[in-house]
């Protein structure tokens, strides 16, 4: 099996969380860069326990960055997968990335395309979705399972208060979430390979520019905290109807 | 303009958020729009009170196929010329709107906040701790709305309901089970939530939890570690690897208020805290805090719901 896992590098989730160039731009001033979690614990995990199952095929995984991304794709060399590739552009837009990776995935054969079900910074859970419908594929978003017996995948769905169970045939292209599976912590010997496990930069295709973010803000601060003693607790949900009238 | 908005009508009711998405579309257009859907809802008249003037329902269609839903969406689309497309930020949404973008080579906001501010949208990023105006250039936008944004309109309107007649072709997805983890309110669409940490010690001590939202109407919640070690199901789970939710009132009980968690729930308009800690962070992204102990405080808080649920 041929498993192609999407790979972002994000803010590391306890990172401050503000903006330079007149509010245009992150500001990555001394913050730590982690994969995304959500390709990282799930995604790449279950791409690598499916094929530990078949005991033969491949897990690439594919970024959209620059040199810059190269520590945190080894991170994913390091966990397991076989190769790396990066699509040398700087992501600005879901659909301009999905472009670039359906413009490498086209024509290679995958078995199966995994992403997480969302980044943590620009949370937009569209790349996904994208590359199926460029790729003519269909997309399961929002998958807490995944299993695959042959050519066809069950996959677990979250819907509104419970779980769907729904076949599909490969190829396929999952939005994993949690559930999927646990996360690897890489070992030293993982580490040290992943130095020398290919790591390949292909050139930026020909994408279409639909727009993007023009400006960033923070959410105003919030007042002063209202305590109240725990002998009156009650009068909280009083509070909550009359003052805050929420409930 | 020429606005459609695309909502899943399946149920037994038209979802709040499909409401919110049709008012939001109107609003948007400036004037009643077309709504598409799948299903086999009887209540698609009942659009007319967010805006809609005429419903084009695929109605052989019962699950989410992404594919499917997508040529649904572009022929409409197509056919009504249309330049915006309002979906709904949810699993539905997530599955056909980017697709719908990628086909169209339109822009796609992905959970708006609102209506556009000179022209621009907001969204959350960075996991609900900063929002992004976001311009989108593409002569067709996609723009998905996320729920609880806007107030359901409650107006007047006849609506033509339509039964879409092309060919969709045969779903690549099959459903072989559903599974119902409960009948409450959805989470994302719970205007109350009341949610539990570590704090609780233990799954046996939740229906205290569950008795005041279902006291005040609302949904239950829990924190990522007591999902992980299965006090309560996955699907509860708020927070930057969960879900974010942005309720009217977020009650927080034996939560300490990690970043993590926080991410997922900064956005709700009012958030009560109660811990014993009175150094636990949650206080600080609080509106109103209890220092105390959760099993002295929760009896309190259910005894004061269900007096008030008496007199109103
Ligand atoms: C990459 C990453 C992603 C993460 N994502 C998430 C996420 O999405 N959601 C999430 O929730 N966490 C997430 N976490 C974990 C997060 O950092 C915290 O560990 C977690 O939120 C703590 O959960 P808690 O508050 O329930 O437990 P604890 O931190 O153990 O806090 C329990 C609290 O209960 C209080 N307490 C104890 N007994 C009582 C009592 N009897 N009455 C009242 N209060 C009491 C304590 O004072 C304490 O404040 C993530 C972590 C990482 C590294």
């Amino acid at each position: 099996m041929k498993i192609l896992v999407l790979l972002s590098q994000v803010p590391d989730t306890t990172a401050r969380i503000a903006f330079t160039n007149d509010n245009t731009q992150y500001d990555s001033a001394g913050v730590t860069f982690i994969v995304n979690p959500y390709d990282e614990w799930y995604a790449l995990v279950r791409a690598l326990e499916l094929k530990e199952a078949a005991g033969s095929g491949s897990v690439t995984t594919i970024t959209v960055g620059g040199a810059d991304t190269d520590a945190t794709i080894r991170k994913g060399l390091a966990i397991g997968a076989d190769e790396a590739v990066r699509v040398d552009a700087q992501p600005t837009e879901a659909l301009q990335v999905a472009e670039h990776i359906a413009a490498y995935a086209k024509d290679r054969g995958f078995d199966l395309v995994l992403a997480g079900k969302e980044t943590i910074d620009h949370n937009g859970g569209q790349v996904g979705a994208m590359v199926a419908e460029l790729l003519d594929l269909p997309y399961v978003p929002l998958a807490s399972k995944l299993d695959v017996n042959g050519t066809v995948a069950t996959v677990e769905r979250d819907v509104p208060n419970g779980v769907e169970v729904l076949e599909v045939s490969l190829p396929v292209v999952i939005g994993a979430a949690k559930g999927m599976a646990e996360q690897r912590i890489p070992n030293m010997r993982g580490i040290m390979a992943a130095r020398t496990k290919p790591l390949t930069v292909v050139p930026a295709a020909a994408v279409d520019n639909t727009g993007g973010t023009v400006k960033f803000e923070l959410p105003p601060a919030k007042g002063a905290v209202k305590m109240i003693p725990v002998e009156e607790a009650g009068k909280l949900i009083e509070l909550l109807h009359t003052e805050a009238k929420v409930i | 303009m020429s606005v459609i908005v695309f909502i899943d009508s399946r149920g037994d009711k038209i979802p709040k958020a499909a409401q919110e998405a049709v008012t939001y579309a109107s609003q948007l257009a400036g004037g009643p729009v077309t709504v598409v859907t799948f299903g086999g809802s009887t209540l698609l008249e009942s659009l007319g009170a967010q805006g809609a003037k005429k419903v084009i329902v695929a109605r052989g269609v019962a699950i989410v196929d992404g594919q499917q839903l997508t040529k649904l969406v572009c022929d409409v689309a197509t056919k009504e010329s249309a330049t915006t497309i309002v979906c709904v930020h949810d699993g539905t949404g997530k599955a056909v709107a980017p697709r719908v973008a990628a086909r169209l080579k339109a822009g796609h906001v992905a959970g708006a906040l609102g209506l556009p501010v000179d022209g621009r949208f907001k969204r959350n990023v960075f996991s609900g701790k900063a929002q992004a105006w976001m311009e989108v250039t593409s002569p067709i936008k996609v723009i998905s709305l996320s729920p609880n944004s806007i107030p359901i309109a409650k107006g007047e309107g006849t609506v033509a309901v339509e039964e879409y007649s092309g060919d969709l072709g045969a779903a690549r997805i099959t459903v072989k089970e559903v599974r119902k983890a409960g009948t409450g309110i959805p989470l994302p669409e719970a205007e109350i939530v009341v949610s539990g940490g570590r704090g609780m010690k233990g799954p046996e001590n939740w229906a205290g939890i569950e008795e005041l939202a279902q006291l005040l109407g609302g949904a239950t919640a829990c924190s990522r570690p007591v999902a992980d070690m299965h006090w309560r199901p996955h699907h509860e789970h708020v927070g930057q690897t969960g879900l974010a939710i942005r309720p009217n009132c977020y009650i927080a009980i034996g939560i300490s208020g990690a970043i993590q968690h926080l991410a997922g729930v900064n956005q709700s308009k009012v958030i009560a805290v109660i811990n014993t800690d009175p150094e636990a962070p949650f206080f600080k992204a609080a509106d109103y805090g209890i220092v105390g102990d959760a099993f002295v405080v929760l009896p309190k808080l259910i005894e004061a719901a269900k007096k008030l649920n008496a007199e109103r």
